[in-house]
């Protein structure tokens, strides 16, 4: 149906990517699957599945602590994640990177670390207007423990934050910035380095939630200079359940334990504990292995596509989705930031997101509906839900046609 | 298909929601929230003695759920209090169970088609849902969730 031709940048060849990933060959309600849901979760390529798979038929054994050969093995490429995660985000040392379940622990972490210690009656925390509720709630809750305040940094009708009327929140009371890399409701890629120096200047740290940013571009944490950063292994084509931490180091030695338990601990008795050294000190418990392991998969898979070549791929698919899409009558794009990852939120003038949702689905289209976990966003655009097809390098400019012709019977039912 | 989902009723009931208008005489009134999709709707309901004499609704959904109010609304008049809770559970029963549909649903029994889809099953029951903390006379808005 479109007459556009979009150029694929050189050495991206997405039939053989798509080869990858086993549960993009099946048929929905008898038509072909055309999933653009990867904000929400990516699909997983052979490598993460089959590293999985490795582990639980092969090396399955608890770490850090047995002597035996499955247990050194299951340590060893458990930790090799470790340093699999330091080249993925830049980092100077190794022992910066907590395994957590995923960004929400991640942020909720250093809330409930660091945010302990160093904020008091009074203070203020500045998060923005479309930060996802996992970069709201804990400082909410963080605030609400310590009397301290929750400011916001406002955004513009594109979607992108007003830097001017961020510049007036920061003041000396100012304790943290946590804002995210890139908007999941909105595809918004936010001037994260500015954010930060800003943030510093005026004596505050800064969070960066890079959840929606890792899967589609190189990130540096040095040279963002954040002091924290965090991501979700799901959203970057690993398995659900682990996601990484990043902290400066002199942050992270001068943080209270965030759980107490065992790896956790260099000593025990009943008198006292005397914590590991990082970053164990924030990691108690048997964790998720198999998804550590699996992770440690997703970052050598992106490696070797080559996160640049994904971020030029993305934004062609971007600019043709957003072509594509304008042309619907009818239909308004929300978040058309200039900077923008490759999200296209929408909504239909008289039809609801979930009818929407429900018909594409029909149609083997798998978008997600609704809020997308930030509400606040949905009522400063003055609309309940929107549409939201998020693209991954995995989806082809032939898959957005199917989705045009997919709203296309969408407006036959409802028009 | 999909259009078992989207029959021509509830089409029709979504496009020209009957009784959706604020109602100033209302005895009952109640709010319902699907924190899924964010939708929210407010009941208004006036009793007189143990007899629904009118309901109306206000608010924003999808198609299902607006219908689903519109029709609701509709059925409602004239029903006993009890009378309209055991139509809530006939109801509720059409569209998670495989019972077979009922007679006594009247023009509801479009919604029948809802069973195939799981994850709209809330849209169509956010309006009942309301009705029931209406009639109960709960203060605090109802939730799908």
């Amino acid at each position: 149906m479109s007459t556009l031709t979009s150029v694929i940048p050189a050495g991206f060849d997405v039939a053989k990517v798509r080869e990858d990933f086993p549960v993009l060959k099946q048929t929905i309600h008898g038509k072909p699957l055309v999933y653009m849901d990867s904000a929400a979760t990516a699909q997983k390529p052979f490598a993460v599945i089959d590293a999985i798979r490795k582990f639980y038929e092969v090396d399955c054994a608890n770490i850090h602590r047995g002597v035996h050969e499955l247990s050194q093995r299951s340590t060893a490429s458990y930790e090799e994640t470790r340093s699999k995660a330091r080249r993925f985000l830049n980092s100077r040392f190794t022992n910066e990177l907590i395994f957590v379940r995923g960004t929400t622990e991640g942020i909720n972490l250093v809330a409930g670390s660091w945010g302990r210690g160093n904020v008091r009656e009074g203070d203020e925390i500045v998060v923005s207007a479309m930060e996802h509720h996992s970069n709201i709630v804990p400082w909410q809750m963080l605030c609400e423990e310590k009397g301290a305040k929750l400011r916001v940094i406002p955004m513009n009708d594109r979607g992108e934050l007003i830097l001017d009327e961020y510049e007036k929140l920061l003041n000396p009371r100012t304790r943290m910035v946590a804002v995210t890399h890139v908007s999941n409701a909105l595809g918004t890629i936010n001037p994260i380095g500015e954010i930060v120096a800003m943030a510093h200047r005026a004596g505050a740290l800064a969070l960066i939630d890079g959840a929606q940013a890792t899967p589609h571009m190189k990130v540096d944490v040095q040279a963002l200079d954040a002091d924290f950063y965090t991501l979700s292994g799901h959203k970057v084509v690993g398995p659900t359940g682990i996601g990484i931490l990043y902290g400066k180091s002199k942050l992270l030695n001068a943080m209270p334990p965030y759980q107490g338990g065992g790896d956790m601990i260099k000593t025990v008795t009943f008198e006292r504990t005397t914590f590991a050294d990082l970053p164990h000190k924030f990691e108690a418990g048997t964790p998720n292995i198999a998804g550590g392991i699996g992770l440690g998969a997703a970052f050598d898979y992106l490696g070797t596509l080559g996160l640049d070549k994904i971020a030029a791929y993305e934004h062609e698919l971007l600019l043709y989705g957003t072509e594509v899409l304008s042309r619907i009558p009818g239909l308004r794009i929300i978040g058309t930031a200039r900077e923008k990852a490759a999200v296209l939120s929408f909504v239909m003038e008289g039809i609801h997101p979930h009818d929407i949702g429900t018909v594409l689905d029909r149609q083997g289209i798998a978008v997600r509906t609704g809020h997308h976990c930030a509400q606040p966003v949905m009522d400063w655009f003055h609309v309940p839900a929107t549409t939201r097809a998020s693209l991954a390098f995995y989806n082809t400019t032939a898959e957005i046609d199917a989705l045009a012709d997919g709203l296309g019977k969408v407006k036959e039912i409802f028009s | 298909m999909v259009d078992d989902l989207y029959q021509e009723i509830i089409l029709d009931h979504s496009k020209h929601p009957r009784n959706c208008h604020a109602m100033d005489d209302a005895t009952r009134k109640a709010e319902g929230f699907n924190p899924l999709c964010g939708d929210k709707l407010k009941l208004y309901v006036k009793m007189e003695g143990d007899i629904v004499k009118d309901a109306s609704f206000m608010g924003s959904g999808c198609a299902i759920s607006t219908a689903s109010a519109s029709l609701m609304t509709e059925s409602l008049k004239g029903k006993t209090r009890d009378e309209a809770l055991k139509l809530l559970e006939k109801f509720h029963d059409l569209l998670t169970t495989d019972t077979p549909v009922g007679k006594d649903l009247g023009k509801l029994v479009v919604f029948c088609g809802v069973r195939d889809y799981p994850a709209r099953v809330k849209c169509a029951t956010l309006a009942w849902h309301t009705l029931k903390s209406a009639l109960n006379g709960a203060a605090e808005p109802v939730s799908t969730e």
